[in-house]
């Protein structure tokens, strides 16, 4: 019993020991040994253009959700002239970053890990050490890259349509008047606003790239390890997502 | 030449490699025979660094290639190339990109240079005409030898082999026999292949190495193994079920 506990503590220490050098190490060969542009640009598609869809809908929808949800609280208290800046503040401070990052995570973290899981298990990251190469400026710093880029711009995105999706509910639907829809936005969205949500999404594009290449770099044998390996990454990425949202949310508010 | 001295290796409670000591000399093609599941991959993942030992040495023309930092260890590895034993293709680059990435990654050769060099590397393999197609699309014994051409592309000075010739017809397999034979000619790099194939392996490889429950059993040149007197390296050849080599 006691021998079991001790080498599960081991082991989780060790994990974290081996996610943490990761990390760092990611960072020092961004810094170090920056990956070419090529690679750069090819994940930026990969992470950022080829997420839009999901993101464009997924916003649409949360905006004229929270226009419904809004108008249908702000009535009880006369304050539907406020929609504009419910919507915006839920979307801009919260709801965008996470939820465009929770939807990148499905689309593109599984598929990085499922990526470099297979290329572990077929041994092309054995092949490319071989060549005295570091798999981690061709498979690992790119994507890192390309998702500190691609997060921040989708959820501007996310933000954009998400308040016209409010706009639509709020009012096309429900008959909020349009100047004040906007006009209470402007007022009460501030700078600090916009850039703590920038800031969070830049935040959990490094987490999705971490948490994602570091199951799939550590993935286990055969078709098993790699599936377990996405789930694990998926699973582990959206609740580091959740958790850092509410530490950085608490530092920034 | 490359020294492993008193190399042990273990994989959990698994002992794989249990106080091996073998000399690879230059020059030659040196094969590394034993029954499945003896840790000859390992091995061979020892001599480049993908594997490190629990204890033991091993030497690369003098060095030690353990516990070095990541940047010393790149430059040891400068002098291999491998052909792993499921080749190992970039799945995602068709077969000119395969054998091209190294010398783009590691040389400042001109795109037009590059393009001569993996021209020239694929029909040493006898390849002809297949440099746009990826490598899902090729037949088992092409991408072996695909992957031989990126072994040899930079002309490295010891080439690891694991297992080439597994899963291939016999002509296919001579074929790539042979293929071993002509470059390692032509490039005269050390050559060390783990491999199954008896008895024709006797007739690639200079010295043969028999591993056998984690040691060296013996070490000789190709004729001194095939006739040995040792009951397990007799068995091994023979293909007998009779004698101290019992299936797990």
């Amino acid at each position: 019993m006691v021998q079991a506990l001790g080498h599960t503590t081991i082991g989780i220490v060790r994990d974290l020991g081996r996610a943490g050098w990761f990390l760092l190490y990611s960072f020092y060969m961004i810094v170090r040994r920056p990956p070419s542009l090529v690679y750069i640009l090819k994940q930026l598609r990969f992470i950022g253009t080829k997420s839009l869809f999901v993101i464009v809908l997924t916003a649409g929808f949360t905006g004229m959700v929270l226009g419904l949800q809004g108008y249908y609280t702000l009535t009880k208290f006369g304050s539907e002239g406020m929609l504009g800046t419910a919507v915006a503040l839920s979307l801009i401070r919260e709801l965008g970053p996470v939820l465009a990052a929770l939807m990148v995570t499905g689309r593109a973290g599984s598929a990085i890990t499922a990526e470099i899981g297979i290329m572990r298990i077929t041994e092309q990251i054995d092949a490319l050490e071989t060549m005295a190469l570091d798999p981690f400026k061709y498979l690992v710093t790119p994507k890192f890259i390309a998702a500190m880029i691609s997060l921040p711009l989708l959820c501007a995105i996310f933000d954009v349509i998400g308040i016209y999706g409010g706009w639509l509910v709020g009012v096309k639907l429900l008959g909020v008047n349009p100047g004040a829809y906007f006009y209470e936005m402007e007022k009460s969205v501030v700078w600090r606003d916009v850039y703590s949500g920038f800031l969070k999404s830049f935040s959990f594009g490094v987490i999705i790239a971490w948490i994602g290449c570091y199951k799939g770099y550590y993935a286990g044998h055969g078709a098993e390890g790699v599936s377990k390996a996405t789930t694990e990454s998926v699973v582990l990425t959206s609740v580091i997502i959740l958790i850092w949202d509410y530490f950085l949310t608490s530092v920034l508010l | 030449m490359i020294t492993l001295r008193n190399v042990h290796k273990s994989f959990g409670a698994q002992k794989v490699l249990d106080g091996l000591d073998l000399d690879i000399p230059d020059g030659k093609i040196t094969a590394i025979i034993g029954p499945s599941g003896e840790g000859k991959s390992v091995l061979l993942k020892h001599l480049i660094g993908l594997l490190q030992p629990d204890s033991g040495t091993v030497e690369v023309d003098g060095e030690s290639i353990l516990n070095l930092r990541r940047s010393d260890l790149n430059g040891i590895r400068e002098k291999f190339g491998m052909l792993f034993q499921n080749v190992a293709l970039f799945d995602s680059m068709n077969v000119f990109e395969n054998v091209a990435f190294p010398l783009e990654e590691k040389t400042s050769l001109s795109k037009e240079e590059i393009r001569e060099r993996v021209l020239s590397a694929l029909e040493d393999v006898g390849l002809k005409n297949i440099e746009n197609k990826f490598p899902d699309e090729l037949s088992g014994g092409m991408k072996k030898r695909v992957g031989l051409a990126r072994a040899v592309v930079l002309n490295p000075k010891i080439i690891l082999f694991d297992e080439p010739t597994t899963g291939l017809d016999p002509i296919i397999k001579r074929a790539i026999h042979q293929l071993i034979k002509d470059t390692h000619d032509k490039f005269g790099f050390t050559a060390v292949i783990v491999s199954h194939e008896i008895p024709e392996i006797f007739d690639v490889a200079q010295n043969v190495a028999m591993l056998f429950r984690g040691k060296i059993l013996q070490h000789g040149t190709s004729d001194e193994i095939r006739n040995s007197d040792h009951p397990a390296i007799r068995q091994f050849i023979s293909g007998s079920l009779d004698g101290p080599i019992q299936m797990a």
